[in-house]
């Protein structure tokens, strides 16, 4: 589904990505863990299209096609989700709204018919039911005045609404307490499916826990040093980053 | 000299005949005005209320005075509906008040409107005061009230309007200007005197438009006085046509714990001046000003907002916003004054500003003087573009540039209508402000 081939990528004329490979099939769910300024947050703004990321080589095959060369809102058409690390406050947007308009653009740009607003309702309450999230927050300005929580777990209802085919978690565990990591996991584990593949960028080895990944990968000083299985997450819990190879960048 | 003075505008407004009304006072009080206009002329650019608004290009043109047929000159009266408006309602067209599209049946006991042109005939002493000076409310200066000196000369009608004490009404009244095309590029002018008195309370809808293209000139001058406890809601929604020149200056009183709502949509025109100058006189007094201009083309809106806060614990807020496209341009000043003995007052302004094209303009300019104690006060001016996190954010869902470009400031320019009561004429007004936004 996605390959990554020896990626390079610039920010602000400094090079974050230096030569990333990575291969994710449909149905997997890859963690790429790695210390603070390794470029994991860079790695999934470059896959979904953020300006202000200078791709300097390398190339990026999504189903076949180049996803570097894509608009944001093309890529998100095409099935391509992040979860924002940071989601963004939009007063005067509303929640329900904003949502709608989002999932019928990209129904219309598939070539699919767009939701009216009785189907569009019924997918909605639907979706809450399964990530447990009250409709109170449907009512609300995007993401205005929610807690770091609701936010995220605003991220993974609007996957679910969305149907992505390719889900890229940007720390969605960062800053989350107990409970409201447990709900995290448990929506994207309710979403795990062998048609959809989830990237999961995190620094710290909790998330693991609860969404159990196919791959792990440590991500450091701008490509993957070490790939693994689960197990590799349980040894970087155990000896950290510098004691995988991954010092130089630590 | 001042060479506005002497230019074809002003030659042209002063060759206009004065209306005559046979009231000695009356005549003799726009002679005064017209003589003050003449003496005075057009402000120039160094008059600092001027400053961000050229009269250069107005200042060549010639404007005739009255339209001969306004008075039966045919008018849509769908351009005017609005929803939920089945109350009162007075037109005027290019300044002429019109019986025939009016609506003063059946008005509800303690409100009192009729055109000033009836009032002046049915008893035109009680109107003495208020139509011997230019303006009732608030200060005129010579260097910069020009337009306020040639509507006090040559207004001949208007709204007169009363509320009796205590009077609650319900029906909100609409007063509609439209200007329509006619035979010849025209002046026209209106004065407004609105009353409520003690614990009335009102909602009115002012409602600005325009009927045909071509080039007008209109001033409208309008002095709200609000006695004790007294509460109004006015919405002005200024949707003029596209050569319109519009200069209007209310005058706000507000008495001891007299509340005024007020939201602008300042959407249309040419060039659009409105002055607001507002006193906060008897304790208590609360002013809150919404309003949103949105200047497209080569069209220029300037917003002068002055408040004094002038007794105890007085409270004002005002929130505006622009959004000014392609080569236009937008002004806004707001300035408040917490005046000595105004202790306890709390004065919040704040001016937040869209730039959607490279050639738009936007001058912005919050002023804060305070002489009094024990104030809070807080003012802000912002000018920029769309947030780029924010329109990264939606289309990271899938929503195209243009759609989210248009969501976020159709959003923005939202804000200022999100504590209008009268739910079906926010939305309406929703409705025009996004119409009005970049498809």
């Amino acid at each position: 589904m996605l390959k990554i081939e020896n990626l390079h990528a610039r920010v602000a004329g400094r090079e974050i990505l230096k030569g990333l490979s990575l291969e994710v099939n449909a149905g997997e769910v890859h963690a790429i863990m790695g210390p603070n300024g390794a470029g994991k947050s860079t790695l999934g703004n470059v896959l979904s299209g953020r300006d202000g990321y200078e791709v300097t080589a390398g190339t990026v095959s999504y189903n076949g096609v180049d996803l570097l060369t894509m608009a944001p809102e093309a890529r998100a058409a095409a099935g391509v989700f992040l979860a924002f690390q940071y989601p963004v406050e939009i007063p005067g947007v509303n929640n329900t709204y904003f949502l709608r308009a989002a999932l019928n653009a990209q129904r219309k740009a598939r070539g699919e018919k767009e939701l009216d607003s009785m189907q569009f309702l019924k997918l909605v309450r639907e979706r809450l039911k399964v990530m447990q999230i009250s409709d109170e927050l449907l009512h609300r300005a995007v993401n205005e005045g929610f807690s770091g929580g609701e936010k995220k777990r605003n991220e993974i209802f609007q996957m679910a609404v969305l149907e992505p085919q390719l889900a890229i978690l940007d720390e969605t565990d960062s800053g989350l307490d107990i409970d409201a990591l447990k709900q995290v996991a448990q929506g994207v584990n309710t979403l795990r499916s062998p048609e959809r593949a989830f990237l999961m960028i995190t620094h710290y080895q909790r998330l693991l826990d609860y969404v159990v990944p196919d791959f792990v990968h440590v991500l450091a000083n701008g490509r993957i040093v070490e790939s693994g299985d689960k197990s590799l997450a349980l040894k970087l819990e155990e000896h950290g980053y510098a004691g995988l190879g991954a010092g130089a960048a630590a | 000299m001042n060479p506005a003075a002497s230019s074809p505008l002003a030659a042209s407004l002063l060759a206009a005949p004065l209306p005559v009304s046979g009231i000695a006072w009356l005549d003799e009080a726009r002679r005064e005005h017209r003589a003050a206009f003449a003496a005075g002329g057009l402000p120039g650019a160094r008059v600092e209320a001027w400053k961000y608004t050229a009269l250069r290009g107005l200042a060549q043109r010639r404007f005739s005075a009255g339209d001969g047929v306004a008075a039966t000159r045919a008018v849509d009266a769908a351009a005017f509906a609005l929803p939920g408006m089945e109350g009162p309602r007075l037109v005027f067209v290019n300044g002429v008040f019109r019986a025939d599209l009016s609506s003063l049946v059946a008005l509800p006991d303690g409100l009192s409107l009729q055109p000033l042109s009836q009032a002046l005939r049915n008893d035109a002493e009680p109107l003495r005061f208020a139509l011997s000076r230019p303006a009732l409310v608030g200060q005129v200066h010579a260097a910069s009230d020009a337009f306020v000196q040639v509507n006090a000369a040559n207004a001949a009608d208007g709204v007169v309007l009363k509320v009796a004490a205590h009077a609650q009404i319900a029906a909100p009244v609409q007063l509609v200007f439209v200007g329509a095309a006619a035979d010849a590029e025209l002046a026209w002018h209106a004065r407004n005197l609105v009353e409520l008195a003690e614990g009335a309370s009102l909602t009115l809808v002012e409602h600005h438009l325009g009927h045909g293209e071509q080039a007008q000139l209109a001033t409208l001058v309008g002095d709200v006085v609000l006695h004790e406890g007294a509460q109004l809601h006015q919405v002005v929604l200024q949707n003029a046509a596209a050569d319109t020149n519009l200069v209007r200056r209310s005058g706000l009183r507000l008495h001891a714990r007299a509340q005024m709502q007020l939201h602008v949509l300042e959407l249309g025109g040419a060039l659009v001046r409105h002055d607001l100058q507002a006193e906060l006189a008897g304790d208590g007094a609360q002013l809150h000003t919404r309003g949103v201009f949105m200047p497209h083309g080569r069209q220029h809106i300037d917003t002068q907002l002055a408040i004094r806060h002038q007794a105890l614990d007085t409270a004002s807020t005002s929130h505006w916003r622009g959004v000014a496209n392609d080569r236009a341009r937008g002004v806004f000043r707001g300035a408040i004054v917490v005046a000595p003995g105004a202790d306890g007052s709390d004065a919040n302004l704040s001016n937040k500003n869209l730039l959607l094209s490279p050639n738009a303009e936007i001058d912005t300019k919050p002023e804060l003087e305070i002489y009094a104690d024990e104030v809070q006060a807080a003012h802000g001016a912002t000018v920029g573009q769309l947030d780029e996190r924010s329109l990264f954010y939606l289309r990271s869902r899938g929503i195209p540039l243009a759609e989210a470009r248009a969501l976020l400031t159709a959003a923005f320019c939202r804000a200022v209508l999100d504590d209008l009561p009268n739910a079906a004429l926010r939305e309406h007004l929703s409705g025009l402000l996004i119409a009005q936004l970049p498809a």
